[in-house]
């Protein structure tokens, strides 16, 4: 989804200042500077702790690296991203030196840039569509990493640009879930003027960016920081606040709210249901990290408590089995083991996440399925039993299927295990909206184009809608859902209605 | 944040707190439950509401200390507040007029079942209650429970109440008396496997009120995962009640001693803090 259309950002291609930039260095020259790479905390120190694992580019690079980008008359990178951020303009203003007018064009369409910067994966999204990438069979520009270094740079001034807001019309609207679909949805809700209310289930604003994503990829602070922006636009957030139990719709729409976006996204975890996956140490991803993420059951001083497992196998290949097995090993794992049923060709996770597992040490058991697991005594968990797996013809999705090899049973001792096979949207919005047209998968049904789902002041987007995606997408639903709800209640309270 | 409006020792380690939660004691119906959390440091924990003032906007939970958070919410005192209080959650008790109720709390369950023996009485069944506890000191809410149940058997470990013997007596001298049509459990994981089995062998239908280990309590960790006919379920979202006698209790009680270790370290070390202040 683009944000823009054709002509503006023709227009602002063509102002002045970029039109000079462009003049000031050829084409030729551009395309000839390497793509920098971002610097990174050494593997064996960032394995010890919980510090960031990239440091981001300096002033000297970033300039370096915005100087690679060509500036195309048809930037293709703009239909690469879900949000539609206007790509080449903050990165021209980057190229100028013009760092906080780069963070401002980022905020135009974007409401969580420094978070965006660091877990998008670009490489299958904006620097997918890069001209680098699409005809000059190079390295592309590092959106991403620009993206990161105009958001932090803002942040760091300790002045950040709160963007405009159009004056308010009185009309209440609810955001339900305060993860990335709700802050998008509540942001772009807050621009169109009216009065935001954020209510969120848990004790602490963020949904999965707080619970799931670990410090190393985001810290938290910078969450906080982009929340704080906000509601300095005016959105207020309610915590501890379960929709649908603490209050139903209902009463909501007689304390005014004239439609709901909901994001409460997929937070109910698949298990495998094979024998022994109920026995003590056996847990899902979304538990284990919602307890050193969220709760902080790492640190000494917060009381939720964790096993800090010495032999820990992670079961799945996706972005939450990397931050499983990335944080077990950061809890002091001797043994920090992804198994997964296919290669590394099919993995789902993103490719930085899985060099960087590599680095740290990660062992991978690719082409090995858990089929049961052993314990103690005591019901703790001590054995896994794998099966060896090969690649057949390829399923559905594309991807080779992983087909049991007969007879290849063998055990490996573990002390913790952690199921990372994906989630199930939540249950609890369905069940307190019976006349809610569900698919088959338990997610909510909307047009794809406005969100609005069967309940015509409801629209709904992120993980309850896709089943389980990443946050850029949940981040594009929640601006078109935004859009939907605007047109919605713009075309109801139209005279003659 | 939710003010403490009373606090009462029920025994020397059950405390009763009301609470300020207006909206919570609005929805609230029997067998719905609550998540707590004491300060930025704080665990999650559930607990059931035992009962609720919707006019005075109020909700009462009560508390054994057998931890750092349940100690901690005892040492709380009138108009403080606890940081954190989220519902109510679970799915709320199956009300209905089915002829004979027999119910059965054990220990701090008796807090739990307080609010079904009313729901369940006040639909019109007829309530026969055993209450079972170590010694008379540790029975607790037995007059609230009286005004609601037909009649109430007192059953304790030492004899120094009521009849001495266990829950099951009481409750299968009841079996043999009269014709039960349903059964309510709540209590330690091991008291409810007795009782279920009980009521198994009589073929009555029973109903038990789980109490595992949560973090989130919304559906979202599966830390409460129970095996019920064979499936499992998750206690925040599928339950808190289940029928008795599919549930694995053996399981049941496995996984609530998942943080055994730790938590013993912790509160240890808790009390030892407290003591030296």
């Amino acid at each position: 989804m683009s944000g823009f259309d054709a002509e503006y950002l023709k227009s602002r291609r063509e102002a002045e200042w970029r039109v000079n930039l462009r003049k000031g260095i050829k084409a030729k020259e551009r395309t000839n500077i390497e793509r920098l790479k971002m610097p990174e905390v050494d593997p064996l120190e960032r394995a010890k702790g919980h510090m960031e694992v990239n440091n981001g580019l300096t002033k000297e690079m970033a300039i370096v690296e915005a100087q690679r980008c060509l500036d195309c008359v048809n930037p293709t990178c703009i239909s690469g991203c879900p949000v539609g951020i206007n790509i080449p303009e903050f990165i021209k203003h980057i190229e100028a030196g013009n760092f906080l007018d780069a963070a401002r064009t980022l905020k135009e369409t974007n409401a969580l840039p420094a978070v965006c910067g660091r877990v998008c994966p670009q490489e299958a999204q904006c620097e997918k569509s890069c001209f680098y990438t699409e005809k000059l069979g190079k390295k592309p520009v590092a959106i991403g990493n620009l993206e990161r270094f105009a958001a932090d740079f803002e942040r760091d001034t300790g002045n950040a640009y709160v963007p405009e807001i159009n004056e308010k019309n009185g009309i209440k609207v609810a955001v339900i879930g305060s993860g990335p679909a709700g802050l998008s949805a509540a942001k772009d809700l807050a621009g169109f003027g009216y009065n935001v209310t954020v209510f969120e289930a848990l004790h602490e604003l963020g949904g999965v960016l707080k619970y799931g994503i670990p410090e190393f990829r985001l810290p938290n602070e910078i969450v906080d920081f982009e929340i704080d922006n906000l509601k300095k636009m005016g959105v207020k957030f309610i915590k501890n606040f379960v929709v649908g139990k603490t209050a139903s719709f209902d009463d909501l729409k007689q304390e005014g709210f004239e439609a709901f976006f909901v994001g409460s996204g997929a937070g109910l975890p698949n298990f495998m249901n094979i024998p022994g996956e109920n026995y003590i140490g056996v847990l899902s991803s979304n538990e284990y990290l919602t307890r050193v993420n969220l709760m902080g059951a790492a640190k000494p001083e917060y009381d939720t408590p964790v096993v800090h497992g010495k032999n820990v196998a992670v079961i799945g290949g996706g972005n939450t089995a990397m931050d499983s097995v990335r944080t077990a090993k950061r809890l002091g794992a001797k043994r920090a083991m992804i198994v997964y049923r296919r290669s590394f060709e099919e993995m789902p996770a993103r490719l930085e996440e899985l060099h960087h597992a590599r680095e740290e040490g990660i062992e991978f058991l690719n082409l090995n399925n858990p089929v049961k697991y052993l314990a103690d005594k005591n019901g703790h968990v001590n054995k896994m039993v794998l099966q060896k797996m090969e690649l057949g013809e390829p399923d559905a999705s594309g991807r080779r299927r992983p087909v049991p090899v007969e007879g290849s049973e063998y055990e490996v001792e573990v002390d913790q295990v952690i199921v990372s096979i994906g989630v199930s949207p939540n249950p609890l919005i369905p069940q307190s909206l019976p006349g809610l047209k569900m698919s088959k998968w338990g997610t909510i049904e909307v047009d794809s184009d406005t969100m609005q789902s069967s309940v015509p002041e409801l629209f709904a987007g992120g993980d309850i809608v896709r089943g389980g995606a990443t946050v850029i997408l949940a981040m594009g639903d929640g601006r078109k859902a935004a859009a939907g709800m605007h047109a919605y209640i713009k075309s109801k309270t139209k005279p003659g209605n | 944040m939710s003010r403490i409006v009373t606090k009462e020792f029920l025994s020397e380690n059950v405390v009763k707190l009301e609470l300020e939660a207006p909206l919570i004691a609005k929805k609230r119906k029997a067998g719905h439950f609550v998540i707590v959390k004491i300060g930025k440091e704080g665990e999650r924990i559930p607990l059931t509401i035992s009962q609720a003032n919707p006019d005075k906007g109020t909700i009462t939970l009560i508390i054994q200390r057998v931890g750092v958070t349940s100690h901690k919410l005892s040492m709380m005192n009138e108009g403080d507040e606890v940081t954190d209080l989220v519902g109510p959650l679970g799915h709320a008790t199956k009300i209905e007029n089915v002829g004979t109720v027999l119910c059965a709390g054990g220990g701090v369950g008796i807090a739990p079942l307080l609010p079904i023996v009313e729901a369940m009485h006040d639909a019109g069944n007829r309530i026969i209650t055993v209450l079972a506890a170590r010694n008379r000191e540790l029975l607790i809410l037995e007059k609230e429970i009286r005004a609601h149940s037909d009649e109430v058997i007192i059953m304790t470990d030492d004899g120094s109440y009521g009849t001495k013997g266990l829950v099951t007596n009481g409750m299968e001298e009841v079996i043999n008396r009269e014709k039960v049509n349903l059964a309510i459990t709540i209590g330690p994981a091991i008291m409810m496997k007795f009782t279920s089995m009980l009521t198994k062998k009589y073929s009555i239908p029973t109903i038990a009120s789980l109490n595992s280990i949560m973090v989130d309590g919304t559906g979202m960790c599966g830390a409460c995962r129970v095996s019920v006919g064979g499936k499992t379920k998750f206690v925040c979202v599928d339950g808190p009640e289940f029928d008795a006698h599919e549930v694995d209790f053996d399981e049941l009680l496995m996984r609530l001693g998942a943080y055994k270790e730790q938590e013993i370290e912790a509160y240890s070390r808790y009390l030892e803090v407290i003591k030296n202040r």
